[in-house]
């Protein structure tokens, strides 16, 4: 996909605002009043208009101004909130996102989308005549002007008719009120002097700069008051609203959105300015401007609180960057190559005997490692977007299925990989719908029990010694155990003289195709899900169990590793190659004597403590030959249920080290599962133990079958 | 109906070509595609992979796979000497740039070989299958393989080739 990255930065920004959006929509429902909830969604929808115009995207233009439009008078008050309104909008929010996913892909919008297009406009629209009653004052749609002209302007050869004629040309002159204020009696009066005031009102489009604009020539003689209509106001409050971030000076987000003229402006600051050569405190220009009658009260107050935020975003903006994952994984590269240098050092110091030095590499060593880990941690993002995308779900799905649930969300702080988070999603998904759908009780059921009628569904996470566990817990009437166990003997998972621990019983729902549910409903039932769930979890090296108490609830724990980068592994020698076990599947390691060492040539499984322990010689599974060596040891390890034990020459130890995937050329590759380069400078490869025992259960069964 | 462009080789008139050894033949590269040359390093073995793929090595951080060209053309794999080397080479994979290690038995020289001294692969004769062959160029009177690294270090294929490897085991 060769996208130009100003395009992908748009639809990132748009998928990023959608989210934003759905976010404070779904807030509103609990807190409807709030108008920066609402603000904030009206901002998303004009980002995306606007980024969208941009980029020439009509159909995304057209459809945002639509849901603009709508929002617009939600924000006036014309409209309220009701929840059908905010389904509205959700789905509105969705559709921009469908939009939005053809650019990538360059398509022509697909029928049905086209076809969901008019009918939410349709829906749109018809919410606009219901409520299209409500007129506005049209007295409020006026611009007031005060002129004062002074008593030179007709000797100046200004006819102040001639000004009042030419704002006739910019609108409708409504009302135009002549006073007599300033006429002295009849003997005192000058026949050059102009004495007349005119307080005029004006309905015109034009802006105030160009009303302003009228009464260039005369400005110096004379006194004008421009008081813009109130819808004026409103779109001075508005552009203020959107002012971009660029600048943050108070006059120039007045001036920008057309509350004040330039001449207005320097005239503020003139006035600032001699109040501060005046010892004590200067007053603030808002003060200032307001107390001249330039600009209401509420437009200063407005522009004041743009500017806060305007400032606060700028410190924000300038936190975060963004950075390409590739510089990152470029960058914990070559410090891992670091690493290996300094060590390399290290180790020829020691050699050399040079005592001082072999301290300085000892010193430079901890700091690369310390470098090592931080670089690391820069791939480290916070769960909690994760975690809000659940809301939507949890609430649309307990319409779906006529339950009162709420979600409970902790943690959403708790840093783990990018890679984890992104995976994370899908069997998060399994785990909610499922609770929700068989893990919560019917609402009569729950009173009947004597709990609340809503239920509760809790996403939280944690870190717990060097690993994160998230946990998707409710308070339904928690697992069956009977029903699981008669199911399971049903299948023949179980044997019906068995007495498994309730706990063992509960882990058999992650067996594929288990289902206890009587009826398969749209979400969940279909016994598929649970076991796709731990194959996904146990693919980011994670593991799962489950917690049942009978009538109050089920949590299901999720421990994954920190990061998939590095791994804490188990190393063993098979003569001169070096491999790495991953440490969590390492249960214990035996040296072998030599009789354990002939039952393994002639019987391929040990006797470990009373228990037949199927064995694989790793020489044997990689045709590496026979190589005489004196000794051999097996490392037992587990996987899921199974264990079984690998023979190897040597034990060499526990290592943390970093993955380095294989590449194409070994993606058929089984029993390998990646690389990770060793002190030395020397790779070392990672055994994917399901794999190898999946190949070794492979071969023999094709062995015996051949026999 | 080879067409010289290929794989980012360039498209002048001139181009360079390294020349290296293989048991006694002579073989060419468009220098372009080569990153640089190694002296052969220490290879971990990589099991139940085609017999040509040597290993991997450590290249400055990042694990390079490296393939033993005289068994991917067939013939037995050179002794390893003093001259013995390992060429880095970018080839293309489902539109991702990576690099392959080769082994080669000692690298001679970089030459000029221009297009017009080109000759389109002979159809039958060659030792070595016909995809290999990028073309001959004429050097001193007498012909040297070009190779067309993108066949030659083709990742699907050597992919393919363990495959087999791996169910036989």
């Amino acid at each position: 996909m060769d996208l130009n990255p100003a395009l992908q930065t748009f639809i990132a920004e748009c998928q990023e605002l959608l989210t934003q959006m759905e976010e404070s929509l779904l807030q509103l429902e609990n807190d409807s009043g709030n108008r920066d909830l609402l603000d904030a969604v009206f901002r998303a929808a004009h980002t995306i208009k606007g980024s969208a115009g941009l980029f020439g995207f009509d159909p995304i233009v057209r459809f945002t101004h639509q849901v603009e439009t709508l929002l617009d008078r939600l924000r006036d008050g014309e409209l309220v909130l009701s929840s059908a309104l905010s389904a509205l909008l959700l789905r509105c929010g969705d559709h921009i996102g469908a939009l939005i996913l053809p650019i990538t892909t360059d398509a022509p919008l697909a029928d049905d989308l086209i076809n969901a297009d008019a009918a939410l406009s349709a829906e749109l629209a018809a919410i606009g005549t219901t409520d299209a009653a409500a007129g506005t004052d049209v007295a409020a749609d006026l611009w007031s002007i005060s002129l004062r002209f002074g008593p030179e302007v007709l000797r100046n050869g200004m006819d102040p008719l001639s000004f009042i004629r030419y704002l006739s040309t910019l609108g409708e002159l409504v009302e135009v009120q002549t006073r007599y204020d300033r006429l002295p009696s009849f003997t005192e009066i000058d026949p050059e002097a102009c004495y007349l005031d005119f307080d005029i009102r004006l309905r015109s489009d034009a802006d105030r700069a160009t009303i302003d604009g009228v009464f260039d020539f005369v400005r110096d003689d004379c006194e004008i008051l421009i008081q813009p209509p109130t819808s004026h106001t409103e779109q001075v409050l508005e552009r203020i609203a959107e002012f971009p971030a660029n600048h943050t000076l108070l006059g120039e987000i007045l001036v920008a959105s057309t509350a004040l003229t330039p001449a207005q402006l320097d005239a503020g600051l003139a006035a600032q300015q001699a109040a501060t050569d005046v010892p004590g405190s200067a007053p603030p220009l808002g003060e200032i401007l307001v107390a001249g009658g330039t600009v209401a009260p509420v437009v200063v107050d407005a522009a004041l609180d743009r500017q806060q935020q305007l400032r606060q975003q700028k410190s924000q903006d300038n936190r975060l960057i963004r950075v390409d994952a590739d510089k990152l994984d470029q960058l914990i590269t070559l410090v891992g190559e670091l690493v290996i240098a300094g060590s390399g050092i290290h180790a020829g110091a020691q050699r050399a005997g040079l005592s001082d030095i072999v301290e300085s590499a000892a010193t430079l060593a901890r700091l690369v490692e310390e470098v090592r880990d931080s670089a690391l941690g820069l791939r480290m993002v916070q769960i909690g977007p994760t975690f809000q995308r659940f809301q939507r779900v949890v609430r649309d799905v307990s319409r779906e299925i006529g339950k009162d649930i709420e979600l409970e969300i902790s943690g959403g702080d708790t840093e783990l990989d990018k890679t984890v988070v992104e995976r994370i999603g899908d069997p998060l998904m399994h785990l909610v719908r499922n609770a929700m759908d068989h893990g919560i009780e019917p609402t009569e059921q729950r009173l009947a029990a004597g709990k609340t009628a809503r239920a509760r569904v809790g996403l939280h996470a944690y870190h717990d010694s060097g690993s994160i566990v998230i946990e998707v817990s409710d308070d339904g009437g928690g697992l069956n155990t009977e029903k699981i166990r008669l199911k399971a003997v049903e299948r023949g998972l179980l044997s019906a003289s068995a007495t498994p621990t309730t706990q063992e019983i509960n882990q058999l729902i992650f067996e594929p195709g288990f289902s206890t549910a009587d009826a398969v409903s749209n979400l969940s039932g279909r016994g598929v899900g649970m076991d796709v769930v731990r194959r996904n979890i146990e693919a980011l090296r994670g593991t799962i169990d489950i917690d049942s108490q009978p009538g109050s609830g089920t949590t299901v724990r999720i421990r994954l590793p920190l990061t998939l980068a590095i791994i804490d592994g188990f190393l063993v020698g098979l003569g001169a190659a070096r491999y790495v076990l991953p440490l969590d599947v390492v249960v214990e390691c035996i040296e072998l004597s030599a009789a354990d060492r002939r039952a393994v040539t002639d019987q391929g499984f040990l006797n470990i403590r009373g228990e037949a322990l199927p064995v694989l010689r790793l020489r044997d599974a990689f045709d590496l030959g026979d190589h005489d060596c004196r000794r051999e040891n097996i490392v037992v390890v587990r996987f899921g249920a199974l264990k079984a034990g690998l023979v190897v020459d040597e034990l060499l130890g526990e290592l943390q080290t970093v993955i380095k995937p294989l590449g194409k050329l070994f993606s058929f590759l089984q029993g390998i599962s990646g690389s990770t380069i060793l002190g030395s400078g020397d790779v070392a490869l990672i055994l994917d133990v399901p794999g190898l025992i999946k190949r070794a259960e492979a071969h023999r069964s094709q062995g015996l079958s051949v026999a | 109906m080879h067409t010289i462009e290929r794989n980012g080789d360039g498209g002048g008139e001139h181009q360079q070509y390294l020349t290296f050894r293989l048991g006694q033949e002579t073989f060419a590269m468009p220098i372009l595609s080569i990153k640089e040359i190694l002296e052969y390093p220490t290879l971990t073995n990589v099991p139940l992979m085609a017999a040509c793929v040597r290993g991997v090595l450590n290249l400055r951080g990042s694990v390079v796979p490296v393939v033993d060209l005289a068994v991917r053309f067939g013939r037995e794999p050179g002794q390893q000497t003093r001259r013995t080397c390992v060429v880095i080479i970018e080839v293309q994979a489902d539109g991702e740039w990576m690099d392959v290690g080769v082994v080669v038995d000692g690298v001679n020289q970089v030459i000029d070989i221009p297009a017009s001294e080109i000759e389109p692969p002979p159809s039958f004769g060659a030792r070595l299958r016909a995809d290999f062959i990028k073309g001959m160029g004429k050097v001193d009177g007498g012909f040297v393989v070009i190779l067309d690294c993108g066949q030659v270090l083709s990742v699907h294929e050597i992919a393919e080739l363990g495959v087999a490897n791996t169910r036989a085991a």
